[in-house]
């Protein structure tokens, strides 16, 4: 648990003042990092001496620390959230480099993700594509009881495997085609296999993939690189259940 | 019309068309191995042209599949670059395959060789054609076969377009059952593993004709 | 002044009815004409943003992240709790109410806790008709687990991840009414000011953190929906953008704080690692199911937990309690923790830690179970400790995690600044002393589905419509006021980074005013508090400028907060002079460590009223009067 020894470690950080603004690597050394110190704290450090030197320190998104709130993002050498299995960037913890690594970090990249500063995007058309139908229209008060509609454990499991998503975007960064296509999935897998979101599944399905493409996303090409990017793990197999749910729209 | 603009609408139509293709490119493989048998190709070919219908209503499909599928995999492509302007100073992609990153140069490409191979042995305006008749005064097209294939340039050309067929199909079958929507975590894997193989087949029935011709085991 | 909670009269089953009939309404048509301002957008604040948004209210909602999904309700893992008695095991709206009085130590408003638990029930079905994917049995029904401080099983949830669930039903509601267009959306927008015209709440400044501006919103309501404090602490569990600044600047402009010294100690967080850590991280609650508390007998047992023979184990929660055995509230378990290192007997790096052993349930129910019930908080554990809990036993310590707390509120969730209502956590109201898990879920989405959407009518209905108008000289004197708060900040350009002064500030608040406190500790703290907010204004460096986006600006403003804030805290801590609950003035404890309460002089909430930073707050009363439950010392042996 406990090491002695730290590392210093070469970053390479995507520094960029606002989205209009040209972006370039900036070199920083990281020294006396703990293995047991998260990525972000590692960074925290950078950033306090940065802040000694007068520089500006390097902005990047983050809250929870805990791997939920789907707030931080970066692409560590290439991978959303530094490629480790069902992890996020805050999660990430500096026992997986070795002394010496050189390091690049770079915001997600994509064009429905504008720049705000350094390693911050916007990811407002997440939000949006929610907003497109990602729901039940359930009124507050006035619902059946919890138990009134039964919904067998596989039902159940399998909503909440889509649900799980965190909403950070891991998916867009990681696809070669900029595609929320496995975000997008997920809400519609959950909510179409659920009874209670059953009688809006074809309204849903072909509202959020339109306000997909509106936000310039790009499109699916089943290369599965969100899969792999994704901190949660969500499974390709909700892209499958998408289109199945389009296919059926289509026909109603 | 969303079937014509969506975003899952044109896949699922790039999907239907490609694998209409693919079809056409089992039959045509199947039709073409007849050359392994003696004088087969040229009985082959007889009993095909005696059915015109079948033939131009074959292409005709064939035309407009082949149309909406560059089509739509080309302006699919325009967008998904337009999404992705930027890359990443370090590549790291973990499941995406050649094929999957190729699949619009490969497109491009394979649409060049069907235009070479129309012109060569449908229209036959190549200047390497040899035109005739066998002994039964059918059209010989297992003697312009083998005359084109033993130009090893030809031959070469031919193995590569299979090559890119087979990055193409690699890819394009398995991605067929996801788009759709045949597909969950248990038969990804399996249905990627049978896309392989079958591509691997075809590349393999097609590249052995003008292999075997051009070393001399398949002699005119 | 002797404060007034307006809760109603009559037997207690009745009293949300009854005041549910005695409250005004808006009309229809009407309600379109009324702003209402939401900040936050947890489950609260996204649960009342929504609901009120349905009704026809205009709604304007506030986070400061950079989209409402990601509010920290959204990282409680184990369960929200309900009175449904699904299993028939004896459960009622009573028991819930009940235990609930009973877990916060009797310091909460009998009235409050037990509409919570009346309208407990239609959070469950509210939230199964969002489609949140509570876990079922293979039949298709709801399923329970046990949680602390409970003998019953009504806490529903959704794998670990139940907070992440409700708050994303929450938010698709939420989402669903901007859509409609009867709310907009403000993310990455952090509240800096509240404006009161009239002594009543009228609108919000903020500022923009992505461009800096500050600007002033001006509504007919304010709801604050913005969470606890316990960041006071530096090292919690709470996400590194919560604060009390929300909150403390409607304080500072004349709401109450009420009992800011109930804050509630997590039993089974992860340890610190080193000093260079930002935050602590939970394991559930409900791993407390089927794990056993243990330290080695012996003090300074240094051994692998592997080689401590059974009988030299203690597992100390089963022997103090025997009948609540690892599943004792919060708070006791904690201060057990406390106790056993205190005594030489922690485990771990620094002997700050006791084991969570899930050896025998292993052995019982096999791993495969373990893993469907607790596989992820497993895998979060090694993410962190680089230790397999399925092999070895967990080290678990405890960490600030939820403040009882919060401004004063009466039974309609408003404070004593007409207009200003408060929700969630960010209010005093529930819990008492002590909060029982699978509570805050609860109390979230019951204060903003099924409360807010009544009683602020109550408040409307007496006000006209756009009463106070963007061009007040009220909103421009708070953007100026902010404005020159930031421009100082700004600045100073000291030596110190805002995260040492944070840091200093934590450690003086877990050392002095932690799991432990004494008259002279929190005076100690007292004298020292001030001393670091004076070092901060004068050699704090912050970088960058206010115009752009800069986290360390918004830091800067939030760690200011904490440092007046710190100040109440220990105050109170110092002014109530017994033990209850997450309260432990060691003075005040039982032969065997329990705490001892003094009913006679502090059954009552402690409201504290701003009067300027460097002055003493004036105290009010709120009596608390128990008519349906005995005030009884708090057992669970």
């Amino acid at each position: 648990m406990s090491h002695d020894k730290t590392m210093t470690l070469t970053l390479h950080v995507w520094r960029q003042k606002g989205p209009k603004e040209p972006g370039k690597f900036e070199t920083y050394e990281a020294k006396e990092v703990s293995p047991d110190q998260s990525f972000l704290e590692m960074l925290d450090e950078v950033n306090e001496d940065l802040i000694k030197a007068g520089k500006d320190p390097i902005a990047f998104d983050h809250d929870c620390r805990e791997g939920i709130c789907g707030m931080c993002s970066q692409v560590i050498n290439g991978a959303p959230h530094g490629g480790m299995e069902r992890t996020t960037v805050c999660q990430l913890h500096m026992r997986m480099f070795k002394d010496g690594d050189t390091i690049y970090i770079e915001p997600w990249r994509a064009r429905a993700f504008p720049i705000v500063k350094d390693l911050v995007v916007d990811r407002g058309a997440l939000d949006k594509i929610i907003q497109a139908g990602g729901y039940t229209s359930a009124h507050t008060g006035g619902v059946a009881d919890g138990n009134a509609i039964l919904v067998p454990k596989e039902v159940a499991d399998y909503a909440m495997d889509a649900a799980e998503c965190i909403g950070c975007g891991a998916c867009v960064a990681g696809c070669p085609n900029g595609s929320a296509m496995l975000f997008t999935s997920a809400k519609v897998s959950q909510l179409a296999v659920l009874p209670q979101g059953e009688a809006e599944a074809a309204r849903r399905v072909c509202a959020m993939t339109e306000e997909l493409k509106a936000q310039g996303f790009g499109n699916c090409t089943n290369h599965y690189e969100c899969q792999a990017s994704c901190p949660k793990g969500i499974d390709v197999k909700f892209i499958a259940k998408l289109n199945r749910e389009y296919l059926k729209a289509l026909c109603k | 019309m969303q079937l014509l603009t969506s975003s899952v609408g044109r896949k699922v139509l790039m999907a239907i068309t490609g694998q209409l293709m693919v079809l056409f490119v089992i039959i045509h493989m199947l039709g073409n191995s007849s050359i392994f048998i003696p004088g087969g190709i040229n009985a082959y070919a007889e009993h095909l042209h005696a059915l015109p219908p079948l033939v131009w209503g074959f292409r005709l499909v064939m035309l407009v599949a082949v149309a909406i599928h560059i089509l739509f995999g080309v302006q699919l492509s325009l967008e998904n670059r337009a999404a992705n302007a930027e890359t990443y100073a370090v590549k790291n992609l973990k499941r995406a395959t050649l094929g999957s990153q190729s699949m619009l140069y490969t497109g491009l490409l394979l649409l060049a060789f069907i235009g070479y191979h129309l012109l060569q042995f449908t229209i036959r305006v190549t200047p390497d054609i040899v035109a005739g008749v066998d002994a039964q005064g059918r059209f010989d097209v297992f003697a312009m076969v083998t005359n084109s294939f033993s130009h090893g340039i030809i031959a070469f050309v031919y193995i590569a377009a299979m090559v890119v067929l087979f990055l193409h199909l690699s890819h394009g079958i398995q991605s067929f059952f996801q788009t759709m929507g045949w597909n969950n975590n248990k038969t990804l894997p399996v249905i990627g593993k049978i896309g392989t193989v079958a591509a691997v087949v075809l590349l393999l029935g097609y590249a052995s004709i003008p292999l075997f011709i051009v070393s001399g085991i398949l002699k005119g | 002044m002797i404060l007034d909670g307006k809760c109603p009269t009559g037997p207690i089953e009745k009293t949300w009815d009854k005041h549910r009939f005695d409250m005004k309404l808006v009309n229809p048509a009407n309600k379109r004409k009324y702003k209402i301002l939401v900040v936050g957008t947890g489950l609260a604040g996204g649960a009342a943003a929504a609901s009120l948004g349905e009704l026809g209210y205009n709604v304007e909602a506030f986070c400061y992240q950079d989209s409402p999904r990601r509010a920290h309700s959204i990282a409680a893992q184990g369960g929200i709790n309900a009175a449904k008695n699904y299993p028939n095991d004896g459960d009622s709206i009573y028991r819930l109410f009940y235990d609930t009085i009973k877990g916060g130590d009797f310091r909460a408003r009998e009235a409050d806790v037990w509409r919570l638990a009346q309208v407990s029930n239609n959070i469950i079905d509210q939230c199964v008709a969002q489609g949140v994917p509570f876990a079922r049995d293979y039949a298709g029904y709801l399923d329970n687990r046990s949680f602390g401080g409970a003998q019953v099983s009504r806490t529903f949830y959704a794998r670990g991840q139940t907070g992440q669930q409700l708050l994303l039903g929450a938010y698709s509601a939420l989402a669903r009414q901007i859509k409609a267009g009867t709310v907009k959306m403000f993310p990455r927008t952090e509240m800096l000011d509240l404006v009161v015209v009239d002594g009543e709440a009228k609108g919000i400044t903020v500022r923009d953190m992505v461009t800096g501006e500050i600007r002033t919103h001006v509504g007919d309501a304010v709801v604050l929906c913005t969470g606890g404090y316990v960041n006071v602490f530096y090292l919690s569990t709470n996400a590194m953008g919560c604060s009390v600044t929300a909150a403390w600047k409607a304080h500072r402009k004349g709401a109450f704080f009420a009992n800011p010294c109930y804050t509630q100690i997590h039993p089974t967080c992860i340890p610190q690692h080193g000093d260079k850590q930002s935050k602590l991280t939970l394991m559930s609650e409900s791993l407390r199911n089927d794990g056993r508390c243990w330290v080695p007998k012996n003090k300074g047992d240094k051994r692998a937990p592997g080689e401590v023979p059974e009988e030299e184990r203690d597992y100390y929660l089963e022997r103090k309690y025997p009948s609540f055995g690892n599943l004792a509230p919060r708070d006791i378990a904690s201060r057990a923790a406390k106790e056993q290192c205190d005594d030489d007997r922690g485990v771990g790096p620094g002997g700050r830690g006791v084991y969570l052993d899930f050896a025998a349930s292993i052995k019982r129910l096999g791993e495969d179970t373990i893993r469907e019930r607790y596989g992820n908080l497993f895998e979060m554990y090694e993410k962190i400790t680089d230790e397999n809990a399925y092999k070895v036993p967990m080290r678990i310590y405890p960490a600030p995690h939820y403040s009882m707390g919060g401004l004063w509120v009466d039974y309609n969730c408003e404070s004593n600044v007409p207009g200003l209502f408060v929700l969630g956590e960010a209010n005093f109201s529930v819990h008492g002393a002590n909060r029982l898990g699978a509570s805050a879920l609860m109390q979230g989405l019951a204060d903003g589905y099924f409360v807010i959407p009544y009683t602020i009518a109550n408040y409307l209905a007496k006000t006209a419509p756009g009463k106070v108008k963007a061009d007040n000289p009220e909103c421009k004197k708070s953007v100026e006021d902010v404005n020159n708060n930031l421009k100082k900040l700004m600045s100073i350009n000291g030596k110190k980074t805002v995260s040492e002064f944070h840091r200093e500030l934590g450690k003086i608040m877990w050392e002095n005013v932690g799991m432990a406190r004494s008259e002279q500790s929190c005076k100690e703290a007292l004298k020292k508090i001030p001393e670091i907010r004076e070092e901060f204004w004068k050699n704090v460096k912050v970088a960058g400028s206010g115009a752009e986006f800069n986290q360390q600006l918004e830091n800067a403003n939030r760690v200011a907060d904490f440092l007046e804030f710190a100040e109440l805290l220990t105050r109170d801590a110092l002014y109530r002079n017994e033990s209850c609950g997450g309260h432990f003035r060691v003075e005040h404890q039982m032969p065997d460590g329990e705490a001892k309460r003094d009913d006679e002089k502090f059954c009552h909430a402690a409201a504290w009223e701003f009067k300027g930073v460097n002055a003493e707050p004036e105290l009010h009363i709120e009596p608390l009067k128990f008519e349906n439950v005995h005030l009884a010392i708090r057992s669970y042996k």
